[in-house]
């Protein structure tokens, strides 16, 4: 039967089901397909800190958002178009997110009794007309995987786990998209099991055919590429951007790099993705808990590496008396922390902004650190070459502030050239003539004398150091002078990094200033209401310490400034002690990002109308 | 720079060589000079470039330690030597990493990294100043002192069972494990010697006494009239014989050891326990390692077990080399494409 095409500009998709349903995978292929395709694109996982929840539950639903577009995108979409429920579940937990007349594919055969008390659904929404104005498209998902796998040697249970590719094929379908990049990965996946590559080809192959055949489609749809930037695209993560910018940030330094690091969500797929790039010369160790982790990063540095340490919330508070150590030591480090939900355990799995104070503030003493906060996923690369140059060049820990949905999310990234990198070559002190361990150069730095050089040998360590000598001092006034220079030391990082750009007008009624992973929902939100002729200005903080020079003086041209952050106002708090500038805070800490809509209705009520 | 090109010219090395100017700081009287005299003093021997030394320390009198050995020196916070020395010596396994640590420091807030370091079996040699006090804090109980002490901490007497640090150290299979004590000059250059030459983690007891906060604790062990009868020295097939009059031994009846009197004529040397370092299984060292707590056991010293391990250090260089040689030097562009990418035109 010939169905209609349509050509859409966006369109926002999520897959959800239970944890074990694959739809992590299922978001993850969906996402690589449409990012070989050319859209631009913005995605966000959102899953269940168990990994295999009891099937069925609500607290066990695994969901996975896609917006992909003709047009540049900044967030993963703030109400999907299309549901795909797995399950009774899926549908229970997702249905207060979707647009009005959105789309609701659902597994029907999963609408059973059980799954409906599960759920604690009464009646079966699926026949009940409580799903009125949605676009409601039953299909027996279970059943027809099963078809399609009829003959082949495989348990029921291992049947049922290809559902999630026959969903898969039907939305590759609906949106005309080729099969072929998820065929090659599935081939590469199952090389050693022929059944299940052949079963999850199969159920590819039979959701896709039976979105051709089926009267229910009477529609598919089609979403340009993107007209983005000229250059060589890939999809890429925050945490992958991470490590391939420590790889990279390596490669410019002259310098091996040495990972130290403990499990920890949602970081740990930096650590994986550096223990495989052996032949980068990376030395990676998975230490017994966190403060080993930063603990052999130090050794690492003080001995001439590269070095880094990642974690989240929970474990940086465990690495500070070690930061402490390397704030003292003048040692070069990058720590990177992935944000999630706090205090304690908090939510592991969801995402926030909450250890701004941490970073600035969380260790005893006067101990400044410089720290700085990736924007979107692909700028954690860019970032994480930054947080390494400033380190390297001012002998000083540098905290990296990512979160969980700039760590997962991902984004096409545009390749940079390796002569686009920045110039950070590292020299080791080896003169012996006139070495002392804390005599600094014009930015502050002190040498940088590494074991193994002859007559260099020196000790440091976390006691006061004696200015120059860098020797043992318990002198009062020497505390005093080396206090005011390391902070000095951190500040004058300011001289190094760029202004803060503003978006818009230079000046004017109201600038929206966020910082980090809210990036993409205030430049949608500023976007849009620019089009529509409001008169808003917008800027960002990459820089948290030292902030750029211009920021107060920014501040200062527009009569008021909102700040928007996933925690209590934690930014707007440090604005207002720092600059005597009476920010406004907008805040949320539901461990998702903000959704434009909601940046845009604080806007709307602090200004008014046009 | 690589280390390799680094070599240490001219003169031989003295004692001179890795002595600091600075005053030190132990109190007088303090068994911590001794160990650092026979570092001092066998160090210009064990064929390392003065450079390539580094000393890495936790917090607590022993961790001063680096602050007065002429070489690069690491002193970091509490407990977390092995840690820091761990990131020393696999980012430079060219380096010759040696950690000064107390029985606060390595057995109570660094547990952890102690028993995690000799499980890997990172290259290290590990000196345990033990004199089962804290005393840089002024005289708290330490994970080794014994139950029952009094201390400012403990007034009416420790409740606490004390740590075997030998014991622990055999449980995660630490390759080189021996014991000796500040008293005994000769003894601890010794081991000092020997754990040099081990390639793997080695971990040196050294009893070693608190004049301030405990004084006393192992005069039993150290002084002249007691020492004999208190003490067997471990040496590599020999029998465990001790006693003013090496009159005593150690028999090993299955796994149940007895002191027997060699002066009777029951038992003569033959019949006693003949040391052996090298045995393969961890049970006979472990045995010896509770002397400690048997009573009318002599303590022992000396090399408990030493066996032979991959290093960590070694293995993770090993794997590097052995995949860059399998899948080439990395190229950067190469990994940044190594994902499916594509052209916008």
């Amino acid at each position: 039967m010939e169905k209609d095409v349509q050509v859409l500009e966006d369109v926002t998709v999520r897959f959800a089901g239970d944890s074990g349903d694959g739809m992590q995978l299922t978001g993850s292929q969906f996402t690589n397909t449409t990012a070989l395709a050319g859209n631009d694109l913005s995605t966000l996982p959102d899953y269940p800190a168990e990994i295999r929840a009891p099937a069925g539950t609500l607290y066990g639903v695994s969901g996975f958002q896609l917006h992909f577009s003709s047009s540049d995108i900044q967030t993963p979409g703030d109400s999907p178009d299309v549901l795909v429920a797995m399950n009774p579940a899926a549908l229970k937990v997702n249905l207060r997110d979707l647009k009005k007349n959105a789309t609701i594919i659902a597994n029907e055969n999963a609408f059973d009794s059980k799954n409906l008390k599960l759920a604690e659904y009464e009646t079966n929404p699926l026949e009940d007309k409580s799903l009125e104005g949605y676009n409601v498209i039953p299909v027996p998902l279970t059943k027809l995987t099963h078809a399609a796998l009829d003959g082949l040697t495989l348990s029921m249970k291992e049947k049922d786990r290809c559902k999630n590719f026959f969903a898969l094929g039907l939305m590759f379908w609906l949106y005309s998209k080729p099969l072929e990049p998820t065929i090659e990965w599935i081939e590469e996946k199952f090389k050693k099991n022929e059944t299940v590559k052949e079963a999850n080809k199969r159920a590819l192959h039979a959701g896709y055919g039976y979105g051709d055949t089926t009267e229910i489609f009477t529609t598919r749809y089609e979403v340009e590429p993107a007209k983005l930037t000229p250059g060589l695209y890939r999809n890429l993560s925050g945490n992958e951007a991470v490590a391939l910018g420590l790889v990279a940030a390596s490669h410019q330094a002259g310098i091996p790099l040495f990972l130290g690091s403990y499990p920890i969500t949602p970081a740990s797929d930096i650590l994986h993705e550096l223990s495989r790039y052996k032949n980068f010369g990376v030395k990676t160790v998975q230490a017994e808990d966190e403060i080993a982790g930063i603990c052999v990063a130090i050794g690492a540095s003080f001995s001439g590496s590269l070095a880094a340490t990642t974690t989240s919330g929970p474990g940086l508070a465990l690495k500070m008396e070690a930061v402490g150590l390397s704030v003292m030591t003048e040692l070069p480090l990058v720590i990177v922390d992935v944000q999630r939900g706090g205090p304690s355990t908090g939510l592991p799995t969801k995402t926030e902004q909450a250890d701004l104070f941490q970073a600035m503030y969380g260790r005893n003493g006067e101990s400044p650190v410089c720290v700085l906060a990736a924007s979107t996923p692909g700028d954690c690369f860019h970032m994480a070459v930054e947080a390494s140059r400033l380190a390297l060049k001012y002998m000083t820990p540098v905290i990296l502030l990512t979160d969980g949905y700039l760590a997962n999310g991902s984004e096409p990234w545009k390749i940079p050239a390796i002569e686009e990198l920045p110039e950070m070559k590292v020299t080791f002190r080896t003169e012996k003539e006139g070495f002392f361990p804390y005599l600094r150069d014009e930015n502050y730095a002190r040498p940088w004398a590494i074991p193994g050089t002859p007559g260099l040998e020196h000790r440091i360590g976390g006691l006061e150091k004696a200015n120059i000598t860098g020797h043992v001092s318990y002198d009062t006034k020497n505390h005093d002078f080396m206090v005011r220079t390391r902070a000095k030391k951190v500040k004058h990082i300011e001289n190094d990094i760029p202004d803060l750009e503003v978006r818009g007008e230079k000046s004017g009624d109201l600038l929206i200033l966020g910082w980090g992973g809210t990036y993409g929902a205030i430049t949608e939100t500023v976007t849009r209401l620019l089009s529509k002729g409001y008169k808003l200005s917008q800027a960002h903080l990459k820089y948290l310490n030292p902030m750029p020079k211009n920021t107060g003086e920014v501040l200062k041209r527009f009569k008021q400034v909102l700040v928007p952050e996933i925690n209590l106002g934690q930014l707007a708090y440090i604005l207002r002690a720092e600059y005597l500038y009476p920010v406004e805070s907008l805040t949320k800490v539901e461990g998702l990002p903000f959704k434009s809509s909601e940046i845009e209705e604080k806007i709307i009520s602090m200004i008014g109308g046009k | 720079m690589s280390a390799q090109e680094v070599k240490t010219e001219g003169a031989k090395l003295t004692v001179k060589d890795f002595q600091t100017p600075h005053d030190i700081r132990w109190c007088p009287g303090c068994g911590d000079y001794s160990i650092l005299a026979q570092m001092q003093r066998v160090s210009p021997d064990l064929n390392v470039a003065k450079e390539n030394f580094v000393w890495v320390s936790g917090i607590g009198c022993s961790s001063r330690f680096p602050y007065y050995m002429d070489t690069y020196g690491f002193h970091g916070i509490h407990g977390r030597a092995p840690a820091i020395a761990t990131g020393v010596k696999v980012a430079r396994p060219d380096l010759s990493v040696w950690v000064a640590t107390g029985d606060g420091d390595l057995l109570s807030i660094g547990g952890n990294h102690f028993i995690h370091a000799c499980r890997r079996n990172v290259d290290l040699k590990i000196l345990l100043f033990n004199n089962r006090i804290y005393g840089l804090t002024k005289g708290q109980f330490s994970p080794t002192s014994e139950k029952g002490k009094k201390t400012k901490s403990t007034p009416y007497g420790a409740i606490d069972h004390p740590f075997n640090p030998v014991a622990v150290a055999l449980g995660v299979d630490t390759t080189f494990i021996a014991r000796t004590m500040d008293r005994d000059a000769k003894h601890m250059q010794l081991m000092m010697n020997r754990a040099a030459a081990h390639k793997g983690t080695a971990l040196i007891e050294v009893y070693q006494n608190c004049n301030i906060f405990n004084d006393g604790a192992y005069e039993h062990l150290t002084e002249k009239d007691q020492k004999p009868d208190t003490t067997v020295f471990l040496e590599h097939g020999k029998p465990l014989i001790f006693g003013k009059n090496k009159d005593k031994g150690i028999r090993l009846n299955g796994f149940t050891p007895a002191v027997v009197d060699l002066s009777s004529g029951q038992f003569t040397a033959d019949d006693c326990w003949v040391h052996d370092e090298f045995d393969k299984s961890p049970v006979r060292a472990t045995i010896l390692s509770h002397f400690t707590e048997m009573e009318d056991f002599p303590v022992p010293f000396g090399i408990f077990r030493q066996t032979t391990k991959n290093t960590y250090d070694g293995d993770v260089q090993q794997q590097i080399d052995d995949i860059t040689k399998s899948q080439g030097k990395g190229d950067l562009m190469k990994l940044f494409t190594s994902a499916n990418t594509w052209e916008v035109k």
